[in-house]
């Protein structure tokens, strides 16, 4: 199994946060694994983005040019990484902001409106939790339980009171996300 | 990865490059780091930082003014024959490279860890490998060389840590770990080194007799400068240094091979580079395209044997690298124009994708054949 990964919204969306999770729940599968942020200035109010790989063999490169699956958080996003999806890969995006909406016709298409609902109900901080929920329900690359685990040993014990609330979350994600046909 | 036991006993983490160097500097004993903050390194410092390893080993971590201080500080400290270590990026690694060619020059060993960035000048802070002229053809003035490590994992951030130290102690002569922005920032899983006491300062003037940690009765003075008027002693030096050097070309090349056996094509890569590379190679495989990768490990010393006998086996080799093309030269004067080798580069913070090394390797290498 391999499964590469980018994941890219404005930062502040907790892109980055999301991808460690990925990784660390390979890790606590026992997959190879590797994470790799766009630490450029666009941190700070602009895009960011994380390319991450979860694989049964060794990850050569880090850095690639087209994904598995693609999670677009925002229109730049979509823009740059809708047609560096691989033909039958997945893009997922959260309709929130949205004036222009992905148009390929060989790929598989999912919408998660995790924001709208973030904002209703109050769980902004767990957003991309949210959409990591979307993503495992249709691509179940890892276990939910390997993800409470990466969450326990990537958190400060401190916070591990707020992992009922993530995997929540993750609940929520599962029920949200939808094709689009 | 490949030694299970070590697997069952030391736990895997996941971190980012630069954590790995400051956790395995803590591990091996260093005594001492001393440096200032810039992107994409300033990780190595947080975390020591973080770590408070004056309060576990008694490890020293202290935040300089300058990067020139920084170094500076490294000088006065491997003079005492403790183990000591700075790290910065390329336009910090520029302030250092007098006292590089001075604490070579004073024959001392130390650690200096440079993460690249985009240059010249201040640059980018994204990833790059432009500064390969700088650290293995003498950065600083005079004829001297480092043993330049070329870590393409956070495995081997960790391992080349250890190593440099190693390396540096045995020789007496700074090592340099040449990572970039990529290995720096990006997290895989790694195992740290076993932890190792610092040394007791009985250790060290045993290990190290010609440490400046003062005078005993029964020996003189132990005088360490790089500063010699007369030419005569200052050209035996030169001929010690030089003699040195060439031990450490005959001992230390270190390289890595993959899919080389059949190989008609060969590309050279190290680091960030390299790991792309391999992607290429493999997708280059998959088209019935017979590449192989060959990764420096060591850029000094350079790996001149392994690419001459390669010369004859291959059909064309492709070098690759985040600059204008460096490393090429030496790729070169090693094959010595036995194969055509041809260059494919990005520059000022771009990491090239793996297809546009296998479209290089097809338009510029497999095409002419």
């Amino acid at each position: 199994m391999k499964e590469e990964i980018i994941i890219a919204g404005f930062g502040g969306q907790g892109v980055l946060s999301m991808g460690k999770i990925l990784a660390y729940s390979g890790l606590m599968q026992g997959q190879e694994v590797s994470w790799m942020p766009s630490y450029g200035p666009e941190q700070r109010g602009g895009t960011a983005n994380v390319t991450v790989i979860l694989s049964d063999e060794r990850i050569s490169s880090p850095v690639l040019n087209s994904y598995d699956t693609a999670i677009v958080l925002n229109q730049p996003s979509l823009e740059k990484f809708e047609s560096k999806v691989k033909p039958g890969g997945t893009l997922i995006f959260d309709g929130n902001g949205f004036h222009k909406f992905p148009t390929r016709t060989d790929i598989n298409i999912y919408r998660i409106d995790a924001t709208e609902y973030a904002y209703a109900n109050d769980t902004t901080k767990t957003l991309n939790m949210i959409i990591l929920g979307g993503l495992l329900k249709i691509r179940p690359i890892v276990l939910i339980e390997n993800v409470l685990k990466g969450l326990k040993k990537s958190l400060p014990s401190r916070h591990h009171h707020l992992i009922p609330m993530n995997e929540k979350a993750i609940q929520i994600g599962m029920s949200l996300i939808r094709k689009v046909e | 990865m490949s030694n299970s036991k070590k697997l069952d006993k030391e736990e895997v983490r996941l971190m980012k490059g630069n954590e790995a160097i400051a956790h395995a500097a803590i591990r091996c004993g260093c005594d001492g780091y001393f440096g200032y903050p810039i992107t994409p390194q300033s990780e190595i410092m947080e975390t020591l930082m973080e770590q408070e390893p004056w309060n576990t080993t008694g490890m020293v971590v202290l935040q300089a003014e300058s990067e020139t201080s920084s170094i500076n500080m490294v000088y006065g400290a491997a003079c005492c024959g403790k183990k000591s270590m700075t790290s910065s990026s390329s336009p910090g690694v520029s302030l250092m490279q007098e006292g590089i060619s001075y604490i070579a020059c004073a024959e001392l060993p130390c650690v200096i860890v440079n993460v690249m960035r985009g240059g010249p000048g201040l640059g980018t802070i994204q990833p790059s490998q432009a500064d390969y002229y700088q650290s293995v053809k003498g950065g600083g003035h005079g004829d001297y060389k480092l043993i330049t490590l070329a870590p393409a994992s956070v495995q081997e951030m960790a391992d080349h840590t250890v190593l440099a130290f190693e390396l540096a102690f045995k020789y007496c002569t700074p090592a340099l770990i040449l990572a970039d922005g990529v290995i720096g920032q990006m997290m895989e899983k790694v195992i740290l080194p076993p932890f190792q006491p610092r040394l007791t300062e009985d250790e060290i003037r045993k290990n190290t007799p010609w440490a400046t940690l003062g005078k005993p009765a029964n020996r003189k003075p132990n005088i360490i400068t790089s500063l010699s008027l007369e030419a005569e002693e200052m050209e035996a030096i030169n001929l010690r240094l030089q003699a040195k050097y060439r031990e450490i070309e005959k001992n230390e090349v270190m390289f890595e091979e993959f899919s080389c056996e059949d190989a008609e094509y060969l590309v050279v890569a190290f680091g960030t580079s390299a790991r792309v590379c391999q992607k290429a190679v493999e997708m280059a495989r998959s088209e019935g395209i017979k590449a192989g990768l060959l990764r420096p490990i060591t850029l000094f010393p350079f790996p001149t044997i392994a690419l001459s006998n390669y010369a004859d086996k291959v059909k064309g080799m492709l070098t690759v690298e985040m600059n204008a093309g460096q490393m090429v030269d030496d790729v070169r004067l090693a094959v010595n124009g036995r194969v055509p080798v041809e260059f494919y580069g990005r520059m000022g913070g771009i990491v090239p994708a793996p297809d546009e090394v296998l479209e290089a390797l097809k338009t510029k290498i497999v095409k002419n054949n």
